[in-house]
């Protein structure tokens, strides 16, 4: 059963078509990727998909129930969470704090204190963030900041999370970490969609890939399939990935 | 010791506040009138400012609605002045500016920024006006008067407000609600992908902050007795919350108390030193307060304990 549909999903920014007819599934427990050149439409579908931006036509359905129309916090509440390309974690919360107010207004708002945070807690451990629970979220590092980011998704405890570049601007080392993270959320029974420039982590993690370019899927399928395409390879990838594969 | 100083500090820390009210309450048996108008009139610039900065000090939304709610306050004082005893006036009062809030809130909550400011300041002018053509074409009068009520009593129920405005305030800060207000003022979108009803945190704390401002207009109009639309929604009264929370620094909770407090007394001993020159004299106040105390009073201060406790360090 697919926990998210979308149909037919466009969007213009004035005269520019942002995404164009987009119809998209994503199966239970799932890793999907996303990806496509800069300005392909990749951010706006998932702006699309919590909330943030109204649809032009087209309906998303998540458990088969409709979520287009609603508000990012009702679409949250009702399990979908995401990330931001460009951080927006709480600059001048501690990351606790940012974290518990994810356990305090998620899917589940009511939770006793103590319950959220002690959740709370155990979602900074998973994510490697319990020693520097105390500390202000801007005086994190990028790639700590990053992993606060999905913390606090978490904590809303989504069933389908979207993670938008979670990699751009990490050093190798702190790129294994986050695929390694992005594998085990995974095992924790929640679907993901991602969207991510740095191929290796993208082919290492995601069972399916979709490409957009100009607002259009241009190509969906295993990564195997995806860079053997031959459009893909013209518009996006380049001949260096038919070589490397 | 440490724990002994820690324990000391913790303690003086929750009974200051109740000492200092105690000798507040107890001052009309010994003070002059005077002083009991004076403090009245301070405690009033308090509740404001302090009201004021419980919605725009964590959301960063500056709000320039202050003077229309204190005068539908006011007018609520005027109406009902006759008909009904003091405490159920302010009371009706804070409720009215609550709804007006409500109602306000919803429709312009969503604008952000510089927009935001102008509607809030285009609302205490929209009810100035309002209010002027309905008295002079509809009841037929410019003024009304306030059946006056004994300084004392003014003073106690100033104080009474006071002291609900700073529980209500302590209430918010510490729950998961003031923990969402904080979050919108640091990054509303984020907020709303977290699961937080933003519209609805921000309308209900803009209009928790307007009961306030509400209840103080209802109670002052009794010291003024003769009231007019002018004085009522008097446009000073939007800009001085703001001045005042910035003269004191919106960091601490006791920022805003300190500068309204300063500022109010400021401005009362200017006025009766140098009448002629008093606006003059507060602009150039403003204007150095801003250059050189740029996180307000609260940041001086902290400022000057870090060089001595250094000074300290240098000198073991």
């Amino acid at each position: 059963m697919p926990v998210l549909e979308g149909k037919g999903l466009t969007k213009y920014f004035g005269g520019l078509v942002a995404v164009s007819n987009v119809d998209l599934h994503v199966d239970e427990g799932e890793i999907v990727g996303l990806i496509g050149p800069n300005g392909a439409g990749k951010t706006t579908l998932f702006n699309l998909i919590s909330g943030a931006l109204p649809l032009r036509s087209g309906t998303i359905l998540f458990k088969g129930q409709k979520i287009s129309g609603l508000k990012p916090y009702e679409i949250c509440r009702r399990g979908v969470a995401r990330t931001f390309q460009s951080i927006k974690v709480f600059p001048d919360m501690s990351a606790l704090q940012n974290v518990l107010l994810g356990s305090y207004f998620g899917v589940s708002p009511g939770m006793s204190s103590m319950e959220a945070l002690r959740e709370a807690k155990e979602i900074l451990e998973f994510m490697g963030l319990s020693a520097s629970s105390a500390t202000r979220a801007r005086d994190l590092t990028l790639a700590s900041q990053k992993r606060l980011e999905v913390a606090r998704a978490l904590a809303t405890k989504p069933q389908l999370l979207l993670i938008d570049e979670m990699m751009a601007g990490l050093n190798p080392t702190e790129v294994a970490q986050a695929i390694e993270l992005v594998s085990s959320i995974r095992k924790n029974g929640i679907t993901i969609i991602m969207i991510e420039h740095v191929m290796k982590a993208i082919m290492n993690v995601c069972e399916r890939i979709i490409v957009l370019h100009h607002g259009q899927k241009i190509a969906e399928g295993t990564p195997q399939e995806i860079v053997s395409s031959e459009t893909v390879i013209k518009l996006y990838l380049g001949e260096r990935a038919r070589a490397a594969s | 010791m440490d724990i002994a100083r820690v324990i000391s500090k913790r303690s003086s820390a929750l009974w200051a506040p109740f000492l200092i009210l105690i000798l507040l309450a107890s001052l009309p048996l010994c003070a002059p009138q005077y002083t009991i108008i004076l403090l009245t009139t301070i405690f009033m610039y308090i509740v404001i400012t302090v009201s004021w900065t419980m919605f725009s000090g964590p959301t960063g939304y500056i709000s320039l609605a202050p003077a229309a709610f204190f005068g539908v306050g006011v007018y609520t004082s005027a109406l009902l002045g006759l008909v009904l005893p003091l405490p159920a006036i302010i009371g009706i009062g804070g409720l009215a500016s609550f709804c007006l809030a409500l109602f306000v809130g919803a429709l312009t909550l969503r604008l952000r920024g510089t927009y935001f400011v102008m509607f809030t300041f285009g609302l205490v002018e929209l009810l100035l006006h309002f209010v002027l053509w309905w008295e002079v074409n509809i009841t037929g009068t410019t003024g009304r008067v306030v059946p006056t009520v004994n300084n004392t009593k003014v003073f106690y129920f100033m104080l009474i407000i006071f002291v609900i405005l700073m529980f209500a305030l302590y209430t918010i800060r510490g729950s998961r609600f003031g923990l969402a207000l904080e979050a919108i003022g640091q990054n509303e979108d984020a907020a709303a992908h977290t699961g937080v009803n933003v519209t609805m945190v921000k309308v209900i704390t803009f209009a928790i902050s307007a009961f306030f401002m509400g209840a103080a207009g209802a109670l002052m109009a009794t010291r003024w007795t003769y009231i007019d639309p002018k004085i009522a929604f008097n446009p000073l009264l939007s800009f001085m919350p703001v001045l005042m929370a910035i003269f004191g620094g919106m960091g601490q909770l006791y920022g805003p108390i300190i500068g309204a407090a300063i500022f109010a007394y400021l401005e009362e001993f200017l006025i009766t030193r140098f009448p002629y020159y008093y606006m003059l004299i507060f602009g150039t106040i403003m204007v150095i307060a801003i250059v050189y105390m740029p996180e307000g009073l609260v940041g001086l201060i902290r400022r000057l304990l870090k060089s001595s406790t250094e000074g300290r360090h240098a000198r073991t």
